[in-house]
């Protein structure tokens, strides 16, 4: 099936009508009779013992209606089952400046907010730790003490295969140290939730949220509440990045607000408390060591991170891991060691950014491998060709990789970019890099353990021949409604607007995990296809005996059912679904997708296994001024192995976008702090790019047609940024010659490396040490030699 | 989402109105153009006026009059957006439409106003964030405190004149026209300033400024060069603002200023002795760059490293000086970043 009618062609978006006119409620667009307003009060130092709180000046201001503090709310929560360390508002100590104390509702904002300044409350300072090493080795009362040590969050060490051996036979070897210094996601939206008490007896929460699955599951602990007193809605999502992908203290305020008031309740937070619910990139320090023979092969690989987790766990262990994990979905490392220590900070906590947990060992890997290749004497692409995974292999680590088109990635991308004409060619001041990634197109286990399928669609039609297609999958701008919309039309016949869409709301739609980890088109995409192939067999069933021909000779096209023989003759999509019903009652159908079993033999495999990896593969060109510093990117030509690409404007888009984030991160964003606070949280300080400093990017899609993949689609929505951090880095070395082992890139830092250049020492920027701390066990792995790879293919047509 | 505090709103329709509403009021009242920096600082809680008079209406406030001849009048009430599409300025006073062309965003120029933009709130980012955040990182002098957290030892706000226009109007010799209960005074754009993060104006509370006027165009060069580093939204983190007088090759008269590098726009004096009364060699404009680098003291407290921003100053002051001279192609001037 290649004669497409929707599928691989370029088309809006079904929800983008809504989205441009205005028409679209998010959830700060909610008004409700009666509504209150909610704040926060929330801790001013990174580092406290609450002493006394007394909230009775803020319960007597007029129009306040209900004040909470950590009593209410004492059971603790978190994305992870194994980190169970949030509070929606803090009991006994405050972790980080913003860490929420107590709430107000009240008849209006401003009301809310003055009450919040009227709560006496009394801190003990304690010592705050601030940065990795600060975590690590500064004396004095710990965040928290778990199994690994004082503010150690998570420790993890794997060894694949026997790296030591591995490494003797290499004829060269190069360690390199590296920082991340991290970022935030900044989405336009702010996070907004909205509660209601229903007279029934249920809480209602309509929040901006990834993953209201999640969000319920939270709330249900939270609350005391059995699951089925709780609804989630989530609304349509003004961009998330990862940001809104953890249950937030805001949505458990609002709800608890509601059921104690009655009333609906408000709670929109300011761009300031945006940078503290935070949840992005982890500043990560890291450690690497390759080994590798003349002829380039890599023998074996040694790495080291340190992530700064901040006040609390989120997603952090399963970040900690990936900074580990897909070092060996690029390239063939035989032979590999894993070494990954997560720590506590007194700053907003750290999670899922576009990208989670692999963007830092991206960058330091692609560095990293310049370096290496030339003291071989090696041209870096060559080396980098030389060491490409294949497809349909295993790695060291037990991951399995099937369709993997990043050989084609990397070509392409050269030959658009004139690659290996420009490097070392450019006039001084000008310079390409280069960089390659992989990213998963999700998660091959949920947060939490359960052998449910992960996304489930379930289609219904009634006698206008609308078909409603039900999905808890919930879109964040990244297309997925266009997704279902388009995948189900396909199957049908149809076209995407003839799909109507109800979506992401726990008492109406089935399941789906959440918009994160790249799985909602490989994942709600496959159920959709299923949903739909079931639902066009049983109206192939019946216009079968009433065409009298072979069910299989029944075809759906145009909005028309047909003899496939006779395409002339057929009846309209709505009569073929009129004849069906008569013949079977209610037209509906269903669809499931379970990832099929991937984890390796060994503790810590679920984090990395994904059903399909994608590929990318990047160039970018810049102009590295050494009097003034500045870093300009020229153009960025970028390659992507999309499996199959189903709608090319939404994969550009997703392309692009992945460019501006990786462009922000590597030149422009700083994540900093001073004084114990966020350093600048504010949209106009905090330097993330404008339409105006985005140079023209080509993107060349290349499709693979993935076994498993829905069309044989895979994600293309956080890949695509991995490559252009280091890409941007080595482009500056070839313009200047400046090393830089550390980003963002800034102009001061340009200027201290020519300064040292001038003074003959080597132009690198970066870190100089490691903290010392090392888990004392070590998990050794059999790495998985000579397994084959299988195959789970969902749909005879892809 | 941040609030605006509560306050009432008069709208005069003519100046004396203005003057006589900001007296009734006193000290609780405030004057509102564009609100595009008011308003943000209003909700910020950095002024909490009880009573804002508003010039929207006042129609007179927006006129812009005159020739390049005889000299052009602009009214402070002219939006940002109308001074950079003006032909008469876009031809005879490019760094004004230049300037206010690189202020923000489109939908700020169309609101901000060209007198707001000469009054804006000298800027810190230990001050210019929401009441919460300057709780928590200690109140300073410029508002609630009685410390400097730039500068602790320090008797002195040391917040940074951020407006675009300022050091033009110091380079172009603008005069300002002010209106109070005390009349009607002309002042040189240099006069209205002072050295202080806080009292930074040399208006009365009470006055307003009704104009800027530019000198006659003949033999006038001007440029404006900004420095940020994102190609929208951001204030300039330092500013060059330069204009000289030709009759043929010599330079008749200089000024040079530079914007954001301290809590005023400075001007650069020694241009005068280097550039004036010759046709002014590269070794010329190499020496006003040395004396422009040593005048500018940034610190702390903007986007940008302060030593970066430091730097900056000698390559944009020889840019600007070599543009405006003509000195070798363009190509081999240093770079503008905005
Ligand atoms: C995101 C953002 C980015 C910005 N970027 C820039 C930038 O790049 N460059 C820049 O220069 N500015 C910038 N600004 C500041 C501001 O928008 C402009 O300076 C604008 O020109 C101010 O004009 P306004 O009419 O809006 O002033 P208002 O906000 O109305 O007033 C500002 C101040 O001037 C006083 N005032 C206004 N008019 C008069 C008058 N006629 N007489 C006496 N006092 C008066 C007011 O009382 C107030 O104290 C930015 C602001 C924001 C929010
Ligand atoms: S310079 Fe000092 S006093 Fe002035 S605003 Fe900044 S911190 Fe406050």
């Amino acid at each position: 099936m290649t004669d497409f009618s929707v599928i691989g062609k370029p088309r809006g978006r079904v929800d983008g009508p809504a989205k441009v006119t205005g028409q679209a409620q998010f959830a700060d667009d909610l008004h409700l009779p009666g509504m209150l307003f909610a704040k926060l009060l929330r801790s001013p130092v990174p580092h406290g013992r609450i002493k006394a709180l007394d909230t009775s000046r803020a319960e007597a201001l007029s129009g306040v209606v209900a004040v909470l503090t950590g009593k209410d709310l004492p059971e603790k929560y978190g994305i992870l089952p194994v980190s169970q360390d949030e509070e929606a508002l803090c009991t006994e100590k405050v972790r980080y400046v913003g860490d929420p104390i107590a709430a107000v509702a009240a008849v209006d904002e401003d009301t809310a907010e003055r009450a919040t300044e009227l709560i006496a409350l009394e801190l003990e300072e304690l010592p705050s730790y601030m940065t990795i090493e600060e975590a690590l080795e500064k004396e004095g009362e710990p965040i928290e003490t778990l199994r690994f040590g004082p503010n150690v969050h998570k420790a993890v060490s794997l060894e694949f295969g026997d790296v030591e051996s591995a490494f003797a036979k290499a004829d060269h070897t190069r360690e390199d140290l590296f920082f991340y210094e991290g970022s935030t996601h900044l989405p336009m939206e702010q996070h907004a939730a909205v509660a209601r008490w229903e007279p029934e007896g249920k809480v209602t929460l309509w929040s901006s949220t990834q993953t209201p699955h999640y969000v319920h599951r939270a709330l249900a602990k939270v609350l005391g509440l059995p699951m089925n007193r709780i609804r989630v809605i989530a609304t349509p999502v003004g961009g998330g990045f990862g940001g809104k992908s953890d249950p937030f203290n805001h949505e458990i305020v609002v709800a608890k607000l509601a059921i104690v008031t009655g009333k609906p309740v408000k709670l929109t937070l300011t761009r300031e408390e945006v940078f503290y619910a935070h949840r992005g990139r982890h500043p990560t320090l890291m450690w690497v060591k390759t080994g590798v023979r003349k002829d380039g092969a890599i023998t074996a690989m040694h790495f080291r991170s340190f992530l700064d987790g901040g006040a609390y766990g989120s997603y952090g262990v399963v970040s900690t891991y990936y900074t580990g994990a897909l070092q060996t979905t690029t390239y063939k490392i035989p032979a590999y060691k894993f070494e990954g220590t997560r720590v506590y900070t007194n700053k907003p906590p750290c999670g899922p950014k576009r990208g989670h947990g692999t963007p830092q060992p991206r960058f330091a890997i692609e560095v990293h491998f310049e370096h290496l290749a030339r003291e071989l004497g090696m041209d870096p692409i060559d080396f980098r060709l030389k060491n490409l995974v294949e497809p349909f292999t295993y790695t060291a680590n037990w991951l399995r990789i099937t369709s993997c088109g990043l050989r084609e990635c990397v070509e392409k991308v050269l030959e658009a970019s004139g690659f290996r004409d420009k490097r070392g060619k450019l006039p001084e001041g000008r310079g390409v890099g280069f960089g390659l990634s992989a990213y998963m197109s999700g998660a091959s286990l949920p947060v939490y353990w359960n052998d449910m399928p992960h996304s489930e669609v379930q289609l219904k039609v009634d006698r206008s021949g609308t078909v409603a297609l039900f999905s808890g999958a919930i879109d964040i701008g990244q297309g997925s409604d266009q997704v279902l919309a388009a995948t189900t039309a396909e199957v049908l016949g149809l076209e995407p607007e003839d799909i109507h869409l109800i979506t992401a709301d726990t008492d109406l739609t089935p399941i789906d995990l959440g918009s994160y980890s790249s799985r909602v088109t490989f994942m709600a995409g496959n159920a959709a296809i299923q949903a739909a192939e079931r639902l066009r067999d049983q109206i192939a069933e019946a216009m079968a005996a009433k065409l009298d021909v072979p069910t299989d000779r029944v075809a759906f096209r145009n909005g028309r059912v047909m003899d496939a023989q006779r395409p002339e003759g057929g009846v309209s999509w709505e009569e073929a679904c009129a004849v069906a019903e008569a013949a079977q009652g209610n037209l509906m159908s269903r669809g499931a997708y379970k990832p099929p079993e991937l984890s390796g033999p060994y503790k810590g495999s679920g984090v990395g296994p994904s059903p399909a990896y994608s590929y990318s593969a990047c160039v970018a060109e810049v102009t590295a001024d050494p009097e003034s510093g500045v870093v300009e990117v020229d153009k960025v030509w970028i390659a992507h192995d999309v499996g199959r690409s189903l709608n090319p404007t939404l994969v550009h888009g997703q392309v692009e976008g992945s460019v501006y984030m990786g462009l922000g991160e590597v030149l422009l964003e700083e994540q900093v702090f001073r004084h114990g606070l966020h350093k600048i949280p504010s949209m106009l300080e905090y330097k993330s790019p404008t339409t105006k400093d985005m140079p023209p990017i080509e993107t060349i899609l290349v499709e693979t047609v993935d076994p498993e993949g829905p069309f044989g689609a895979k994600e293309c929505g956080q890949g695509p940024l991995l490559p252009v951090i280091p890409a941007v880095a080595n482009a500056v070395e070839d313009a200047i010659g400046a090393r830089f082992h550390e980003i963002p890139i800034t102009p001061e830092k340009v200027l201290s490396a020519m300064d040292k250049a001038a003074r003959g020492e080597e132009p690198l920027i970066g870190p100089t040490s490691l903290p010392d701390y090392h888990l004392g066990e070590v998990l050794r792995v059999d790495p998985p030699d000579g397994k084959k790879v299988e195959l789970f293919p969902m749909h005879e047509e892809t | 989402m941040l609030r605006l505090p509560p306050f009432a709103y008069v709208a005069p329709s003519s100046v004396e109105e203005v003057v006589e509403a900001l007296h009734t009021h006193g000290p609780d009242a405030m004057i509102v153009a564009g609100g595009t920096d008011l308003y943000p600082n209003m909700k910020r809680r950095q002024f909490e006026p009880k009573v804002l008079v508003g010039l929207a209406n006042v129609p007179e406030l927006r006129a812009i009059r005159g020739t390049p001849e005889a000299g052009l009048t602009v009214g402070a009430g002219a939006t940002l957006r109308e001074v950079s599409a003006h032909p008469v300025i876009q031809e005879h006073y490019y760094a004004v439409a230049k300037a206010a062309g690189l202020v923000s965003t489109t939908p700020l120029r169309n609101m901000g106003t060209i007198g707001g933009n000469l009054c804006v709130d000298p800027r810190c980012n230990y001050y210019d964030m929401p009441f919460p955040w300057r709780k928590a990182v200690g109140f300073c002098m410029k508002k609630d405190g009685d410390i400097c957290l730039v500068a602790p030892g320090s008797p002195r706000c040391w917040a940074l004149s951020s407006s675009d226009i300022a050091p033009v109007s110091l380079a172009l010799e603008a005069k300002l026209r002010l209106i109070g209960p005390q009349g009607t005074r002309a002042l040189e754009a240099n006069d209205f300033y002072r050295d202080d993060g806080i009292e930074y104006l040399t208006k009365e509370r009470d006055e307003i400024l009704t104009e800027i006027q530019l000198p006659p165009a003949k033999g006038l060069r001007t440029t404006y060069w900004k420095l940020r580093r994102r190609g929208s939204f951001d204030f300039p983190i330092l500013g060059v603002a330069a204009a000289l007088t030709m009759d043929d090759g010599t330079v008749t008269r200089a000024r040079l200023a530079l914007g954001a590098v301290a809590s005023r726009p400075e001007e650069v004096v020694e241009a005068r002795e280097f550039l004036e009364g010759k046709e002014p060699t590269e070794a010329d404009v190499h020496a006003v760059a040395e004396a422009a680098f040593e005048l500018a003291k940034p610190l702390d407290n903007a986007d940008g490293h302060f030593y970066w921003r430091k730097r900056m100053v000698r390559p944009y002051v020889q840019g600007a000086l070599k543009e405006l001279l003509r000195m070798g192609p363009p190509e081999s001037w240093p770079r503008e970043y905005n």
